[in-house]
């Protein structure tokens, strides 16, 4: 056989059927269900009198609208307050119920954002297809699986009939060879590629994330990398397998175990691109070009290095983007050729399926250390990913941290990443937040979010405006 | 999806032409998270007289004695016979949704905003349209005739009146092939439910960690 992409094997060993039209019926083999796509498709299946077909395949657990406060969560379901979100996350749970679908519920120590959960507990594994319904599902992608996010007729599609009706993709390669300076994160490393390719970099194609830089990163790195493939137009990012995803995966809650674990290791050992594989698209980023990045507009790909100014629109030859330019300038309440580090902050979020696994916060934590938040800050949130997140987190006494520094320690959930629950900016309040998407009203109506890393945040929560974080590694303002 | 291959059945009376999809189903019930329970405020501003709220008891609610679903002769009724530009308005499924909760199966009409003719197949419903005067017709022996019924037959393209008159009508082949056999995308991928049920077979097989781990493990704790 010729060589083949990672893409390529993941594709070819979940095809059921190919059809003439050039679509093809792709198995399923986890699917993650959340409060917010979920209940119009259970509904559909049960109007159309129809059962989940593999109820095994399938792990629920609540996110998008969960509140974060202990005071709101400390009654279950019941103490949501907003009765939208209550209900969506009692239907999740009535029809997890009825069906004898597993679900992690809201206080559940091991309750989180889906994205997080799946890899953590050993649900989501190399080699597999996992499909929820939510974009950043490509945050699995990490393990070497074929990961990403379907609508709601899709999710009812999946749970009736465990595949998916999908056209193959094309095949695109970033590489980032060389070693990342100090203080460089994989965040500014996706946010750099998104930088560099745009949000439409990838339209179309599954993308693989290759190079030293990739091989060198930790597991949780990769995760984050992934997560925002969909930011760069892609539907699916990946990571070939090696031995640090096969110690991630080991031990872990839904891992195989014994026999099993030794013929799961073997099988996973060709999940990489072969050399000599073909791709339609390749891109190559210096690691020691990448600096700490701050996102100063209203897209992904309108971001810079910390130590940037913001870009003046004039400057741009093509006239559609010179517009979106204006306008994202306009809407973020910036000028041309400020320096970054000039910016603001009235909030920051560290937090979402992005940057919220235990060593953002430890990143996080490392930078607050023995500071305190700046009072022009009005809020500073860490809000980790799980439970699992939270209470190693704990642990460590990476709350103490958190808290001496004057920042908010907070129950798992999406909170401010897109603000459903009570987690939100106001208008024109600029957030250094860790998440994925900086849209207009993102993260609160008229809120102007800029997407960082969580040291990067925790720097900003600290000085009160964005600073380079090496400047806090090296010790320049301690 | 409802399959739909042949209805015989009680005929209700919706005879103002234009009803748009606020008509149907006001928008005020579109916040809920669910495709059923639309059936009880279907057509909610005609049948009742209070202004409705989502999420409320509409047993107690006062209704509109003018208006046909309302009366004892239509109760039971599955086919709606309507006039021009039936459904029009806005894209809203929950239009079908609404008629399909209470009870129809097909509607009658001279024409159909094509928004909702499209939506109608998706839900199991069959949209018929006769010419005008023949429409014209079926009103007066339906006003004429308490229990008035029609046979609709999608197979044969055919509405026979009591008396044996039969009035054939048009629907696009793949239209009538999908809702014949109920097929929705679903429906159609389940036709290939044997090549699923094989590749799982072949994948248990060769990977079983990918199986029950969930389930098994959760419930050990
Ligand atoms: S954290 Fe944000 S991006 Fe991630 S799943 Fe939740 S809402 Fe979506």
């Amino acid at each position: 056989m010729s060589a083949r992409t990672l893409y390529d094997k993941l594709w070819d060993s979940h095809v059921v059927q190919q059809r003439d039209d050039g679509s093809a019926l792709i198995y399923i083999d986890r699917h993650i269900i959340h409060e917010v796509t979920s209940p119009q498709a259970f509904e559909g299946l049960r109007l159309a009198g129809r059962k989940p077909w593999r109820v095994d395949s399938i792990l629920a657990t609540p996110d998008h609208n969960v509140p974060t406060t202990q005071k709101e969560r400390a009654s279950g379901v019941a103490g949501i307050e907003d009765p939208v979100s209550l209900i969506q996350v009692q239907t999740l749970d009535d029809n997890c119920d009825a069906y004898g679908i597993v679900e992690f519920k809201i206080n559940d120590a091991r309750q989180g954002i889906v994205h997080i959960i799946g890899p953590e507990t050993g649900a989501c594994l190399p080699g597999m297809t996992v499909v929820c319904g939510d974009s950043h599902t490509a945050t699995n992608g990490a393990l070497g699986a074929l990961a990403h996010g379907i609508g709601t007729s899709e999710v009812e599609h999946v749970l009736a009939t465990q595949c998916l009706v999908s056209k193959k993709m094309k095949n695109m390669l970033v590489e980032v060879n060389g070693t990342l300076g100090v203080g460089v994160t994989p965040k500014d490393v996706i946010l750099a590629i998104i930088g560099k390719i745009g949000t439409a970099g990838a339209n179309g194609h599954a993308l693989e994330f290759g190079g030293d830089v990739f091989r060198n990163m930790s597991m949780e790195g990769r995760m984050t990398v992934c997560n925002m493939a969909i930011e760069a137009g892609a539907r699916a990012g990946m990571v070939a397998v090696d031995d640090t995803t096969i110690d991630y995966v080991r031990g872990r809650m839904f891992a195989p175990k014994g026999e099993d674990w030794e013929k799961a290791v073997a099988s996973w050992q060709d999940l990489h691109s072969d050399p000599g594989a073909v791709f339609d698209k390749v891109v190559t980023l210096r690691a020691e070009d990448i600096e700490p990045q701050v996102s100063w507009g209203t897209s992904p790909e309108m971001v810079g290095p910390v130590g940037a100014k913001v870009p003046d629109p004039a400057a741009e030859s093509d006239p559609a983007k010179r517009e979106s330019m204006v306008r994202a300038l306009e809407y973020m309440g910036l000028k041309a050729g400020q320096p970054i580090e000039s910016i603001k902050l009235d909030r920051v979020f560290i937090g979402s399926c992005t940057n919220a696994r235990i060593e953002d916060m430890r990143a996080a934590a490392q930078v607050v250390k023995g500071r305190r938040k700046a009072d022009s800050v009005k809020e500073a949130m860490v809000v980790p990913g799980s439970g699992a997140v939270k209470a190693q987190a704990e642990a460590e006494g990476l709350d103490k941290i958190f808290l001496d520094a004057g920042l908010e320690w907070r129950e798992p959930g999406c909170s401010m990443c897109l603000a459903m629950n009570a987690d939100k900016l106001g208008a024109g309040e600029h957030c250094a937040s860790t998440s994925n998407r900086n849209f207009e009203g993102r993260q609160g109506y008229g809120g102007r979010t800029h997407l960082v890393s969580p040291a990067m945040a925790a720097a900003a929560a600290i000085a009160g405006h964005f600073v380079d974080v090496r400047d806090f590694v090296e010790g320049g303002q301690a | 999806m409802k399959s739909f291959t042949q209805v015989t059945g009680l005929v209700a009376p919706m005879d103002r032409a234009n009803v748009d999809t606020d008509m149907i189903i006001p928008k005020q019930f579109l916040k809920s998270i669910k495709r059923t329970g639309f059936g009880k405020n279907l057509f909610d501003e005609l049948r009742y007289l209070d202004e409705g709220q989502p999420d409320q008891d509409c047993s107690h609610r006062p209704l509109n004695p003018n208006f046909p679903l309302n009366q004892r002769r239509y109760q039971g009724s599955t086919v709606l016979l309507a006039r021009a530009n039936f459904g029009c308005g806005s894209s809203r499924e929950h239009a079908p949704w609404a008629l399909e909760d209470f009870g129809f199966r097909c509607v009658i009409a001279p024409s159909f905003a094509d928004i909702f003719y499209n939506n109608c197949f998706k839900n199991g419903l069959l949209p018929v349209v006769l010419p005008e005067p023949v429409v014209e017709k079926l009103f007066q022996q339906l006003y004429a005739n308490d229990g008035y019924q029609l046979t609709v037959d999608l197979e044969a393209q055919a509405v026979t009146t009591p008396d044996g008159e039969v009035f054939t009508f048009e629907v696009d082949d793949f239209r009538k092939h999908c809702l014949l056999k109920g097929l929705d995308d679903i429906g159609l991928t389940l036709e290939q439910a044997d090549a699923i049920k094989a590749y799982e077979a072949k994948r248990r097989q060769e990977a079983p960690w990918l199986f029950d781990a969930v389930k098994a493990e959760t419930a050990k704790r």
